[in-house]
């Protein structure tokens, strides 16, 4: 039931030829931004590097390291305990919290800052609020601080989501099998339970991680200078394209240490599922007193990183819209935004499969690779990943150019790494005894994959899809320039109202990005792996 | 398994989606591809009254005019955009340095005073903003102010200051004031800033914003903030100040716009760029919802409540300038550490 590591490789077996062209294709897609980025800071003169002096880049990188750093420990604190609230104990209302610590996924990270800073600035809500109580200051809620807990709630679902659906997908037989040998509840927890989640954590830190090096609203309003706030400066001051790319592989570089050390956290004492049909869902843990406790904490964490910023959105809309008397809700963008973010989710489940199966299946040099190109786009600003394509999609022209086509791959190459960390993760567990089981039994490969393997790993694809859809929905970047003209988004309705300082105008927009993403959220991520669980 | 046809079916979806956008996308035999770093709000009446007026269609791409001009860069030759239109001289100037925008008629850029274009005629000014200062009313009077933005690395100002390094209008600003005044001037200028504790925003916005809850008393923006602001909040504190006759606090900036160098509808693009500087496209310019820029034509009515833009005496710099000396503005801000 436990196998070490290095049994689960095949090394014997050669990959099937067509998956490593698969694998390969896709992974090239994804190094288009970086080789349109090495192509720019190649052609970098002397004034180029002096806006990029090795002292302040190396000080930057520090400070984006350490950022990372944070959000990764307190959304590991956040999620973790509410996912096995969620999954594994009688906490009350169970479901409604899992929904309710998925849903800030849809709010955007710039959106959440606004309403942060709007809820804590010096004499914003939350102090006026207050003020009958005789608070007439708070403290501020900017810099590293301010940047740490607005990204905490963008990316805590990461956690949440993987982290339940690895303890979903864990095998409960391991953990009754020590229980049964004598072990503690708290000795399971830390020798079984959490090593299986293992992959998991590690996929889902390493997509907090890459989430936080390319983001640019949050730390730019929190004024927390990034890599990304480096590489932004100096494309918007000077139209610095070569200081801008060079930053730039600064950040794939931190990238690139990232992903080796989520690999190598990912595999140590991996733990399989026993069964190949529904796992058992593990015992509940009856909470007895300590429900209020648990209860408080989620009611903590739900109110700050969603009630908060939602109550913001919904007061800015109530208190409205003298600018413009605009307060339209924008169907038609609404429409283009959920369309748009399901197609990029189902392409990115798809043509991951590949890399991820390659990397699970036929572990090579060459395997290993592929899977870490096809993530390193995730690190790279949104502006950056548009440019590359822009560079490339007008020297196609048109009709690809600026076309939806275009625009959606711009999507899955921005966003496939959640669906491939989140499958992998998933993968992770199952051991490929079953498959080489059914394959014996005559199965052909690929039939074997999809009747075998596929449905022990649905909960991590799905919930992939889920974070692809929930990241594409409020993608801005690259929708401005690679959209067709007149097509709109959700986000780019949000854009155009920001950008004036209309906060009042934002927030419909806002309200609804998350009024669609709700039933998604529901229905992908979390249903589905209900499901899963209650089968037997 | 049961999962694999929902998602061919979402594919099927999401194909005939692009089928039917695709189907509906029209087909025009005159229309003009705009980008514009103006936001929508502002320009929307202006585009709808040159298609009526023409029946040009125009097909607009909304984005930061930052972003838009690196598209233009790394689209080079094969941009499909005949009309770049932006809210930064030092990005048309830029631009315009690469090549990409075609040369103007002189009888177009002489619509507007001469400091509002460009010697090389690439760009011409749309409408003029000017830096000011904006104040707190509760905190302070008109008196106390400054006479010159060189007065605020006095210590009286000791954290009560605040400016957006990174706004292209602020470094613009610092450009113009490095070529008049010399790189050591300005250096401790700056520096006198960072010893008054000068606080760092975002953007113009947040400035005033910041200045109107009181967390400082004073900022360094352009005019026209203020006015948005006060739409939404109309009981705000805050007021424009402008510095003494000549001083580089007061220097008047342009939005402009030009005509992309690879278009294939050069007659057409100079229609726009001509309506934009008639009087019907000056007055919309001036007076649409949530305008509150000068117009640069002869002629043409300002919003109310505005100064005349013939009273702002800023420095003598012209524009087009800026695309040379922003570099060793934004250098200097690096070296400061005012941006990173």
């Amino acid at each position: 039931m436990t196998s070490s590591a290095a049994a689960a490789a095949s090394p014997g077996r050669r990959a099937p030829r067509f998956l490593v062209l698969a694998a390969g294709l896709v992974a090239a897609a994804a190094s288009v931004p970086i080789a349109y980025l090495a192509l720019r800071a190649l052609s970098a003169d002397d004034s180029a590097r002096a806006l990029t002096p090795l002292v302040s880049t190396a000080r930057l990188a520090w400070d984006t390291a350490l950022l990372a750093f944070g959000v990764v420990v307190t959304t590991l604190a956040v999620g973790v305990p509410f996912a096995w609230l969620v999954v594994r104990t009688d906490l009350p209302g169970r479901r409604l919290w899992g929904l309710a610590a998925s849903l800030p996924l849809v709010i955007p990270s710039f959106v959440a800052a606004l309403a942060l800073l709007g809820a804590f600035a010096p004499r914003g809500l939350v102090q006026e609020a207050l003020e009958p109580l005789g608070v007439d200051r708070l403290p501020e809620v900017t810099g590293y601080w301010g940047a740490l807990v607005a990204l905490t709630l963008a990316t805590y679902p990461y956690v949440y989501l993987l982290a339940a659906a690895g303890l979903r997908n864990a095998d409960a037989t391991a953990e009754e099998a020590a229980r049964s040998l004598g072990a503690s509840r708290r000795r399971v927890f830390t020798h079984v339970t959490l090593p299986a989640l293992r992959p998991s954590l590690a996929a889902a830190s390493l997509l907090v991680a890459l989430y936080v090096l390319s983001d640019f609203g949050v730390v730019s309003l929190m004024g927390y200078s990034t890599l990304t706030t480096g590489i932004y400066v100096r494309y918007e001051s000077l139209l610095a394209l070569e200081s801008a790319a060079i930053l730039a592989l600064v950040l794939v570089a931190l990238a690139l240490a990232l992903v080796l050390v989520a690999s190598r956290f990912r595999l140590r004492g991996a733990i399989y599922r026993s069964t190949p049909g529904a796992g058992r869902a593990g015992k509940v843990v009856p909470l007895g007193q300590w429900r209020w406790v648990a209860l408080a904490f989620c009611s903590a964490v739900v109110g700050l990183f969603l009630a908060l910023p939602v109550g913001v959105l919904v007061w800015w809309s109530i208190t409205a819209d003298r600018l413009t008397g605009r307060t339209g809700v924008a169907w038609s963008a609404a429409a283009g935004s959920a369309s748009m973010a399901m197609a990029a989710a189902v392409v990115a489940a798809l043509v991951v499969l590949p890399a991820a199966l390659l990397a699970w299946r036929y572990p090579s040099l060459l395997s290993r690779w592929l899977e870490r190109l096809t993530l390193l786009p995730s690190a790279l600003p949104g502006i950056a990943v548009a440019l590359a394509l822009v560079f490339v999609g007008a020297r196609i022209g048109a009709p690809l150019y600026q076309s939806l086509a275009l625009l959606l791959v711009a999507y899955v190459i921005r966003f496939m790494p959640y669906g491939l960390a989140s499958t992998r993760a998933s993968l992770d567990s199952v051991s490929p005894r079953l498959e080489e089981a059914a394959r014996s039994l005559g199965r052909r490969p690929v039939h074997a994959f999809v009747s075998v393997v596929l449905p022990l790993a649905r909960s991590g694809v799905l919930a992939g899809a889920a974070l692809v859809f929930l990241s594409t929905i409020k993608e801005l970047p690259a929708t401005l320039l690679l959209k067709p003209i007149g097509f709109e988004t959700l986000a780019t309705e949000i854009w155009k109202g920001t950008s004036l300082g209309a906060y009042s105008e934002v927030a419909p927009s806002a309200l609804l990005l998350i009024a669609i993403a709700t039933p998604l959220v529901y229905a992908l991520s979390w249903r589905s792996a209900w499901e899963l669980g209650a089968a037997d | 398994m049961k999962k694999v046809p929902v998602l061919v079916l979402a594919a099927v979806v999401a194909a005939l989606s692009f089928a039917a956008g695709a189907a509906t996308a029209p087909t025009q035999s005159t229309s003009l591809t705009i980008y514009s770093g103006r936001e929508q709000q502002l320009v929307k009446p202006i585009m709808d009254r040159f298609t009526r007026e023409t029946g040009i269609e125009l097909k607009i791409r909304y984005a930061s005019s930052t972003s838009l001009a690196t598209a233009l860069v790394e689209e080079g030759r094969n941009s499909p955009a005949d009309i770049y239109w932006s809210q930064e001289p030092g990005t048309l100037g830029l631009v315009g340095a690469r090549g990409l925008l075609a040369r103007l008629p002189q009888a177009t850029v002489g619509k507007v005073p001469a400091r509002f274009s460009t010697r090389s005629r690439r760009w011409v000014g749309t409408s003029g903003r000017s830096r000011v200062l904006v104040y707190n009313t509760n905190e302070l009077r008109e008196s106390d102010l400054p006479a010159s933005v060189w007065g605020l690395s006095n210590a009286r100002w000791k954290g009560k200051i605040g400016i957006a390094p990174t706004n292209a209008s602020f470094q613009a600003f610092l450009g113009a004031t490095i070529r008049l005044f010399g790189e050591a001037r300005v250096r401790a200028w700056l520096r006198g800033l960072e010893a008054n504790d000068v606080r760092f925003y975002p953007n113009n916005t947040t400035v005033v914003q910041a200045v109107g809850r009181g967390d400082i008393e004073v900022g360094l923006v352009n005019h026209y903030y203020i006015y948005n602001l006060l739409a939404e909040t109309p009981d705000l504190p805050v007021r424009n100040h402008w510095f003494r006759d000549g001083d580089p606090g007061n220097l008047v900036l342009a939005a402009g716009v030009g005509i992309v160098a690879s278009t294939q509808k050069a007659t057409t693009a100079q229609r726009f760029v001509d309506f934009l500087l008639s009087k019907t496209g000056q007055r919309l310019i001036a007076r649409g919802p949530g305008a509150a820029e000068y117009p640069l034509v002869k002629g043409v009515p300002r919003r109310p409540g505005l100064r005349p833009l013939d009273s702002i005496k800023g420095p003598k710099y012209n524009l087009g300038r800026l695309s040379a000396d922003l570099t060793p503005a934004v250098r200097m801000l690096l070296e400061e550490g005012f941006i990173k």
